[in-house]
């Protein structure tokens, strides 16, 4: 019987591992993970899943590590979904889609843009970036001002 | 004359720095190496490439940004970019699974980077030569490296922290023609991140 939970519990563990695309490797303020429907407060060493979003507070940012090494952080007041993530880690092909709704966006590229460029693209209300290399800054417009 | 020159400066100072159209902003810099890459900017159907230091994009405009003025407004963004990734290179006695005494030292300093960072994880990431094919060089890389991984293991790390891949004869530190016997890419990499 023990031998069974223990199986289990290895089996959740690798499902959950599996489902992680990239972690949570610094918190300033107030920030937190909006996934399948419930907030979660964002702490360094957090998984961070492909449909997830990001959202952080005034006095909130937050930095990211993918699993390509490509390197995100966002600041205060901002809102940042992982549209789709997928990476080989054997031939480095992949994509990566993230949408930045609302506030600032900090990229350092990583191998999925090395082995196919563009294949990393940034979408926010009014264009569209496809990254062909390294680091790059985004600002979405306050609306109304 | 000189009224208008100054005028001119603050006008274009308040364009970037103030809440100004609904537009939204791209600003290329230079990496930690000096490289400067490049983001393909698409509105309404058009097309505009970025590829030069402090150069932003917003809307219809492509404007030179002076370096303080970008990282005013990207202050708390640029702050908050995880530390990149340290890189170690690990060789081991030909034909065994004993790391030379070089790569000795290498693993001290990659022990010593991991107590330097805030959770941090591994990715070790198996090499091989370009003898044989590319499904048996898969295999073999891959191996090295989930040896690696239990040796990290049997030393403490837990397991979760670790991640294995293998690159196989793909990214050779040496470049040859297929087939040749070369030490130097039988080699496991290291990224602490």
């Amino acid at each position: 019987m023990r031998w069974l939970v223990g199986l289990a519990a290895a089996v959740f563990a690798a499902a959950c591992w599996a489902n992680d695309v990239g972690e949570i490797k610094n918190v300033r303020g107030s920030v937190h993970v909006e996934r399948d429907g419930k907030r979660v407060a964002a702490a360094p060493g957090m998984g961070v899943r492909q449909s997830d979003v990001v959202v952080t507070g005034a006095d909130g940012s937050a930095g990211i590590t993918f699993q390509d090494n490509s390197l995100l952080s966002v600041g205060p007041g901002s809102e940042l979904a992982i549209e789709h993530y997928s990476f080989d880690s054997t031939t480095h092909a992949g994509r990566f889609d993230a949408s930045l709704k609302k506030g600032t966006l900090g990229v350092v590229s990583g191998r999925i843009v090395k082995q196919s460029p563009e294949a990393m693209r940034v979408r926010t209300p009014t264009s569209i970036m496809g990254v062909r290399g390294t680091e790059f800054f985004v600002k979405v417009a306050e609306p109304g001002k | 004359m000189g009224a208008l020159v100054v005028i001119v400066a603050v006008v274009a100072a308040a364009y970037f720095l103030a809440p100004g159209p609904a537009s939204d902003l791209v600003v290329v810099v230079p990496s930690a190496d000096g490289h400067v890459g490049a983001v393909v900017v698409e509105r309404d159907g058009k097309r505009t490439v970025v590829d030069q230091a402090y150069v932003a994009s917003r809307g219809d405009d492509t404007v030179k940004m002076s370096e303080a003025d970008v990282g005013k407004l990207f202050a708390e963004v640029r702050s908050s970019i995880p530390a990149r990734p340290a890189v170690f290179q690990l060789y081991f006695i030909a034909g065994s699974d004993e790391l030379t005494e070089e790569s000795k030292g290498e693993l001290t300093r990659m022990l010593e980077e991991l107590k330097r960072r805030s959770a941090p994880d591994i990715l070790v990431i198996g090499h091989t030569d370009t003898v044989g094919g590319l499904t048996e060089n898969d295999r073999l890389s891959l191996a090295r490296a989930e040896r690696v991984r239990e040796s990290f293991v049997a030393q403490g790390i837990p397991v979760e922290r670790i991640h294995a891949a293998g690159r196989g004869k793909r990214e050779p530190v040496v470049p040859t023609a297929d087939n040749v016997d070369e030490p130097r890419n039988r080699r496991v990499e290291i990224n602490v991140r």
